[in-house]
């Protein structure tokens, strides 16, 4: 089962080498990883999706608290949450289909961001499925290059991990 | 006061109450020496390889109790104390590394005896620090200690670049320590704690399995006061010797691989196992899914982490062995469990181990018992490398207090005992030292009997020397058909390789000549001395326990 794990750590050097030192050495997948600033700049969140059964998540998040500079390890899963994935997409786009892939677009809500004479970018962002969708329609034009940040989330409601 | 970090640095290890460094200078450590060169509070031992400094330094903390320090340069003074660090690390040992670093504007520049330490012992130490700012070094310091001795012990690594040891700053003592996401939890849950006590009084087949969590946390006493309570008997893990006395009655001695026949069965019948500062490994457990089958498990460790890894604990107690034992003899009455006993004598009587008397040889069990007739008592600390000998040592060689065993468990590290001899020697220069050794494991580290020899050390190095690498060629006769790959050992003469070294070199072929060789051997005051024990070639240590085997098919003989 797929799991979107938040880890707060503190904002120092090779905090992030040890939380892929630990997946790595103990056998665990990430899916995805994303990392950025908080509102406190000594502190930093990691968002991780994993896959695993219970008692693999149980492991990851004692594993986690382990490292010294890891704070805060809250797993989503069973909780309300929201979470959003960004991706940039590249597209073939010549005058013939400019049109085609800016309604598909605008389907997805997604913003075209550059533009070129045989080429745009599109923005999007959403659930991974979304993103695999709008990927799956634009493919037929070929997708000169993509590139997805990761997912990220947060707890719904006012109180914080 | 404006002082350079090398002193800074040394002033804070004097604040640590550091006695001792073990160490081996180089360029990038060079004004850290300068330091000590006028820092008479504080010894340094000089080894003759970073490894050695590193077991040392282990072999000190586990048998004194403080945190052990050693010292190396950059690149390979600090790649050479890796092995020593994953010991320690893999048995929990308070330890406190410091390396020199490339000064900082050279890092990351394939830079002239760089290398990466902190990235490298991530995976092998509880914490590392790369000091890039003078002003840092204090915090990180303080920090380095109380995270190697608090929770559950590991090493730590402290990487100074040369320049940051050259920089004046001004002296500030650190504050209290703030470390955010790091706070052991060291009183167990109140309501597990008492499921627990409930589980004890409900069990009819109660059994203890306690491992170096108890000696670490000095629960011992504790652990006594349970075990004659609720009249409960006790297997140790190889960790775990010493942490309850095994002459007492209710010891049924060490479990698992190599462990007593009495003491397996016990595992594979008893209702109730409380699991104390232990980490089911797979050397203790054998095959897994058969381990305690009929148990319910209580397992109480100080690391979260270890609860639920490789079984499932049906009372988790998160928190130190010694405050958790100790409230849990609080919640419990006095009991018996007579037809429990009755069970364990029927153990202990089906199956016997018998000394091989020795057509004329000698035998390495036999050799072992001499030694513990002729040493045990509280002043001696018995350590040991690692292969067949360290199993005898750890049938035989009955213990009756924590940290007076010492030997490289999780890891396995042949080469572990002389350089720990050393680190326990120096701690303890009022006790007797033991080492059992083997011929393969002597020869990792034989140069630290330079060491030895030097400090004046009196450590009892005995060899069980039987010409082979004894456990690897056990295998290969019990499960690879008797192929004796690359496992047989041509060795020099080993009394005059002793003698070379300036230590004391004798050698003992005949049962006869036992006795008078160990009396001479512990008669020796001034340095160390090397008994070559000649010992029987192809014996095996048993009961044996296949790997992957569960406990209750062990090969007796
Ligand atoms: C550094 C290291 N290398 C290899 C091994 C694998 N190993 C385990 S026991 C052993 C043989 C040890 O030989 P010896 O010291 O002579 O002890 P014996 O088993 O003969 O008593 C070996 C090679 C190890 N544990 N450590
Ligand atoms: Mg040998």
């Amino acid at each position: 089962m797929q799991h979107i794990i938040s880890v707060l750590v503190e904002n120092k050097p090779r905090v992030l080498a040890r939380v892929a030192s630990l997946f790595a050495r103990r056998g665990y997948n990430i899916e995805s990883l994303a990392v950025g600033p908080t509102q406190d700049p000594a502190i930093s969140r990691i968002t991780l999706v994993v896959n695993g059964n219970e008692d693999i998540l149980e492991q990851i998040t004692k594993q986690l608290y382990k490292l010294i500079e890891v704070i805060k390890v809250g797993d989503f899963t069973n909780t309300s949450y929201v979470d959003r994935e960004l991706a940039l997409i590249k597209v073939n786009a010549p005058a013939t289909v400019r049109g085609e892939v800016a309604q598909i677009a605008e389907i997805f809500r997604a913003r075209i961001v550059d533009i070129e004479e045989k080429s745009l970018t599109v923005e999007v962002t959403g659930t991974p499925d979304k993103i695999d969708a709008l990927e799956q329609l634009l493919r037929k034009y070929g997708i000169i290059e993509m590139t997805r940040t990761g997912r990220i989330a947060l707890a719904r409601g006012s109180k914080s991990l | 006061m404006k002082m350079k970090g090398a002193q800074i640095l040394i002033e804070l290890l004097k604040q640590e109450g550091v006695e001792v460094v073990f160490g081996y200078p180089g360029g990038a450590v060079i004004d850290i020496y300068d330091v000590l060169f006028e820092t008479p509070e504080i010894q340094h031992v000089l080894v003759r390889h970073e490894q050695g400094a590193a077991h040392a330094a282990d072999g000190y903390a586990r048998s004194t109790g403080k945190v052990g320090v050693c010292m190396a340069t950059s690149g390979p003074g600090a790649t050479n104390l890796v092995t020593g660090l994953a010991t320690a690390y893999m048995d929990s040992v308070p330890v406190v590394a410091i390396t020199g670093q490339v000064g900082t504007p050279l890092i990351g520049k394939d830079s002239f005896q760089e290398a990466d330490i902190t990235g490298i012992t991530m995976p092998i130490t509880k914490h590392n620090f790369l000091v890039t700012r003078v002003e840092d070094l204090a915090t990180v310091v303080r920090e380095a200690f109380y995270i190697a001795s608090t929770g559950r012990p590991g090493p730590v690594v402290i990487d100074i670049p040369k320049d940051v040891q050259q920089k004046m700053t001004e002296f500030v003592l650190p504050e209290k320590i703030r470390i955010p996401g790091y706070k052991p939890t060291y009183r167990g849950h109140v309501k597990q704690i008492a499921l627990a006590a409930s589980a004890i009084m409900n069990a009819r087949r109660p059994l203890l399995y306690v491992g170096g969590g108890v000696v670490s946390s000095g629960a011992s006493p504790h652990l006594v006061e349970l075990a004659e309570k609720a009249d409960i008997p006790v297997v140790h893990t190889l960790m775990g010797k010493g942490a309850f006395p095994e002459s007492h009655r209710l010891s049924l001695g060490m479990l698992g691989m190599h462990g007593t026949y009495w003491a397996n069965k016990a595992v594979m019948s008893c209702d109730l196992l409380i699991a104390v500062g232990a980490r089911f490994d797979d050397r203790v457990t054998g095959r897994i899914d058969s381990f305690a089958p009929h148990a319910e498990i209580i397992h109480i460790d100080i690391d979260p982490a270890e609860i639920g890894k490789n079984v499932k604990a049906d009372i988790p107690i998160v928190g130190d062995a010694r405050m958790v034992l100790a409230e849990l003899v609080k919640r419990i009455e006095s009991k018996t469990n007579p037809e429990w006993w009755q069970e364990i004598e029927g153990f202990r009587n089906a199956y016997r181990p018998v000394y091989k008397a020795g057509e004329g040889k000698l035998m390495p069990n036999y050799v072992i018992q001499v030694i513990y007739e002729k040493t045990h008592g509280e002043n001696t600390i018995l350590v040991t490398d690692v292969g067949q000998h360290q199993m005898w040592a750890a049938q035989v060689y009955r213990c009756e207090k924590p940290r007076t065993w010492i030997s490289s468990g999780g890891l396995g590290t042949m080469g572990y005992g002389l350089p720990a001899s050393i680190g326990a020697q120096i701690g303890n220069p009022d006790k007797r030292v033991v080492l059992v050794s083997g011929d393969g494991s002597i020869f990792m580290k034989i140069q630290e009997l330079v060491t030895a020899v030097n400090y004046c050390l009196p450590i009892k190095i005995f060899v069980m020397n039987n010409s082979y690498l004894g456990m690897v060629r056990q295998w290969q006769g019990c499960l690879y058909k008797g192929r004796y790959s690359c496992t047989r050992l041509k060795n020099p003469d080993l009394v005059t390789l002793a003698r070379a070294f300036g230590a004391e070199g004798l050698a003992v072929e005949r049962e006869e000549d036992l006795e008078s060789t160990i009396e001479k051997a512990l008669s020796v005051k001034d340095k160390p001395v090397l008994v070559d024990c000649r010992v029987a070639e192809e014996e095996n240590v048993l009961p044996f326990v296949p790997p992957g085997k569960s406990l209750d098919e062990m090969i007796l003989g």
